[in-house]
């Protein structure tokens, strides 16, 4: 634990130890840990000098950050109105069916998977879109999305 | 010292003239999701096993061919993108495969690879130029000139066109007042959806009393279906800080902020590239052009919250707290960030700065009366040339759609030019254009006339077999979930009209239900705190207006023309194409088809749970919605 105390202290020093910087901290900090948790943010809050509200309320007000683990694949599908508009209503049915997952449960028993759905990834040229951990597949259809999730499944159990 | 840029220039394309070949790779996030980058890199390969040299150039090397990675082309239905000068010659959907044979036809033998080129949908020609293509020849690509022809990572590229040349004119030559007055005249008014002129607000900050005064550049692209400036911080990232700079100037401003969404990486990282190389330029940091005067931009990456758009709540989430408006006055211009004067332009408006301090410029003379220039649009959804394009004000969305958009795609896959239902306009706070609109020139006044907005310039097409409630639902779920929640009108209101809209998709809603929901839709537009808010109900309101059959249809008949509701769907078995296989009655959960191989099979329609099981189960088409 205190080593992750001193990654949070290394964070708090390159903002200069600034609260109106909370937000690129927490992201750096997500970055670090993968989510945001809970002791951790704690001890943030006292190195900020700010309660541990504000940093809770900061933190659950963007969709960005997290507050529990995400799988090792995070799978963003877009929802924006050119995605929505091609039916990536079908691409989300498709992949919760597939993952056993739905708008209250995000993140698959395994841990592998993580799905969220956003609002605009501004590739609305190529809608529907969805991407995988920063790789951003175009033009999707159910069929292929299931595919990819399919191929790394196998990549998983493979190992 | 001062800075020489014409010398900058001059070095530059003395350069880029020594290499045989320019090789422009659109690196937009569209083409790099198609694999333009393995193209980037093939071609690297392929051409030195050919014996060629050849160079990346940012690494500024003498070679026969140079790469070049530019930003959003804005023709992303056909990318990967490639374009091979001096020639010009387009290629399109270009995967690493085709590499081999481009390189060997192209570059060796200067042949044309015809499969790879844009064929004109009327003439049915190949078209072998970039500068010939219809999709580009119908815009006016102004702004977005640059986006596509220079490597936006190379901040000497965009000085040999033109670059920061008004903002060394702005800092060394202009004074602040001069600079608001151009920017006055020329009538620019902020693309970022108000429309306010854009001369007036920075007039209002030159003048307000302040120790500090910040410039922030709103890079929050929030809107659905929208990403102009996306492209645009992506592909020209230096046109938008030298606007920054010039508006700093005019205003009196020593810091600046470009607030990013983070939903936009390769933007997050191409202009804090950008901010880094004009800071090592020395167009930015202390003694500017060697003025003497102080200006810096830092960057910050939003952390996905759509009220962050608004500009009192993009100020909150830059000092580090929740992205919640606040009321209206103060503006900004007087108490803003930190509690100093601020000025916050939309980065399409930024990058238009340049183009209209420039001597001569012509940019004023296009448009319209009440709305000059031009403007970028997203245009997407039914249509066959998904993209990003620019147009003067007043063109139509007979040009956009049909001209430039080729046509409206049917689900069935079918192209018919202007049959669309509706184009959904200026995202969550527009409205819909209906084919009566189809010849309305597009301006401000003239799209607000007719209950939209042109807001920041999303376009979605949308084609006969779109839903309209189901549309409206989609704003309605999205501003409902992107409300902050500080005054009780949006939070509860939108959460109210959403619940009414399910009760209309889903069976439930009576009479009654179409006077509430627009009894809502103008309270919360004359109660909420801001201008989200205000103009949430803006999509309902608009579809209402419009299509209030539809509405009705599914209210008194419980059916939807569309079929895209499914709890308002029938569905039936087809007998001329039901080949008696029996899958259907197999695979639906809840018993509902009987009957025999003989007698063939129905739906019982109390038992019907409409899950659409076994119409994805028949592998005849056989079962309809009706």
């Amino acid at each position: 634990m205190s080593d992750n105390f001193a990654k949070v202290d290394a964070i708090v020093k390159k903002y200069d130890r600034n609260p109106s910087k909370l937000i690129g901290i927490l992201q750096e900090a997500q970055e670090v840990f993968g989510y945001l948790p809970e002791e951790e943010m704690t001890y943030l809050a006292n190195q900020l000098g700010i309660s541990p509200a504000r940093i809770f309320g900061v933190a659950t007000f963007y969709a960005h950050f997290t507050l529990s683990p995400k799988g090792k694949y995070l799978i963003r599908i877009c929802d924006g109105t050119a995605c929505h508009v091609k039916k990536s209503s079908d691409i989300i049915a498709a992949l919760f069916k597939e993952l056993g997952l739905n708008e209250k449960k995000l993140t698959s028993d395994d841990g592998l998977f993580t799905i969220e759905l956003v609002a605009c990834l501004g590739a609305c040229g190529l809608a529907p879109v969805m991407v995988i951990n920063e790789k951003v597949h175009g033009q999707m259809t159910p069929d292929q999305a299931l595919a990819l999730v399919r191929e790394i499944k196998a990549s998983e159990g493979g190992n | 010292m001062s800075i020489n840029l014409e010398n900058i220039a001059a070095s530059f394309n003395e350069r880029m003239d020594q290499h045989k070949y320019r090789i422009m790779i659109c690196g937009g996030t569209g083409c790099i999701a198609n694999g333009s980058m393995e193209v980037y890199e093939k071609f690297q390969e392929v051409i030195a096993a050919k014996g060629m040299s050849v160079s990346v150039q940012l690494d500024k090397h003498e070679s026969d061919v140079v790469m070049s990675c530019s930003g959003c082309q804005g023709f992303c239905q056909r990318g990967p993108l490639v374009t091979i000068y001096p020639e010009g010659i387009f290629y399109t959907k270009v995967k690493a495969s085709d590499v081999e044979e481009i390189v060997e036809e192209t570059l060796v033998k200067g042949n044309i690879v015809e499969r790879l080129l844009v064929v004109d949908a009327e003439t049915q020609e190949h078209i072998k130029h970039v500068h010939e293509v219809p999709f580009y020849t119908r815009q006016n690509r102004i702004v977005l000139e640059n986006c596509g022809h220079i490597d936006a990572r190379d901040i000497e590229d965009y000085i040999a066109k033109g670059g920061y040349v008004q903002a060394k004119r702005a800092v060394l030559e202009m004074t602040d007042e001069e600079i608001c007055q151009k920017v006055l005249d020329s009538g620019l008014k902020g693309r970022g959806g108000a429309g306010f002129p854009t001369g007036l607000k920075w007039t209002f900050a030159r003048k307000a009393v302040s120790e500090k005064k910040y410039i922030i550049c709103n890079g929050d692209e929030g809107d659905p279906g929208a990403f102009m400036d996306r492209s645009l911080m992506e592909g020209n990232p230096h046109a938008v800080l030298e606007g920054m700079i010039i508006a700093a100037m005019g205003i009196g401003a020593s810091e600046g902020h470009v607030y990013v969404r983070t939903e936009y990486p390769l933007a997050v990282e191409r202009i804090k590239l950008a901010a880094d190389e004009a800071r090592r330029m020395g167009f930015l940091g202390d003694n500017i052009f060697g003025s003497g005067k102080h200006f810096d931009i830092f960057i910050m990456e939003g952390a996905g919250a759509f009220v962050c758009g608004e500009e009192t709540a993009l100020m909150s989430s830059i000092e580090g707290k929740r992205g919640m408006p606040n009321p209206k006055p103060p503006f900004p211009a007087n108490k803003g960030l930190f509690g100093y004067s601020t000025t916050i332009n939309n980065v399409e408006t930024l990058a238009s700065v340049p183009i209209v301090l420039a001597e001569g410029s012509t940019y004023g003379q296009l448009g319209t009366e009440n709305a000059r220039g031009t403007k970028t649009f997203a245009l997407t959804g039914n249509v066959v040339n998904t993209g990003l394009i620019e147009v003067p004000f007043g063109a139509t969305l007979r040009q956009i759609i049909d001209d430039i958009g080729g046509g409206v795609v049917d689900d069935d896959g079918t192209v018919k030019p202007s049959n669309f239902k509706a184009v959904q306009i200026g995202g969550p706070s527009g409205g819909c254009l209906t084919p009566e609109h189809i010849d309305l020139p597009l301006d401000y006044a003239g799209v607000q006339k007719v209950g939209a907005i042109i807001g920041s310039g999303g376009l979605v097409v949308m084609n006969h077999q779109t839903c309209m409630v189901q549309i409206a639902r989609f704003f309605m779920q999205f501003t409902q979930n992107e409300s902050c929640g500080k005054c009780v009108v949006c939070r509860e209101g939108t959460k109210q009209m959403l619940d009414l809209l399910d009760d209309i998709i889903e069976g439930r809603a009576d009479e009654n239900t179409i006077p509430l929901l627009e009894e809502l839709a103008y309270a919360v537009q004359d109660g909420a705190l801001c201008g989200l808010g205000k103009t949430a109900p803006n999509p309902v309101i608009s579809t209402l207006r419009y299509f209030r059959d539809e509405y009705e249809d599914h209210v008194f008949n419980k059916h939807c023309a569309a079929g895209r509701c499914k709890a308002l769907a029938n569905y039936v078995i087809n007998p001329e194409r039901c080949k008696k296989c029996s899958l259907c009655m197999r695979t639906c959960p809840n018993g509902a088809i009987s009957g025999s191989r003989e007698e063939g099979y129905r739906i019982d329609p109390a038992k019907c749970i409409k899950c659409g099981a076994c119409q994805a189960a028949c592998k005849f088409g056989a079962i309809e919605v009706k």
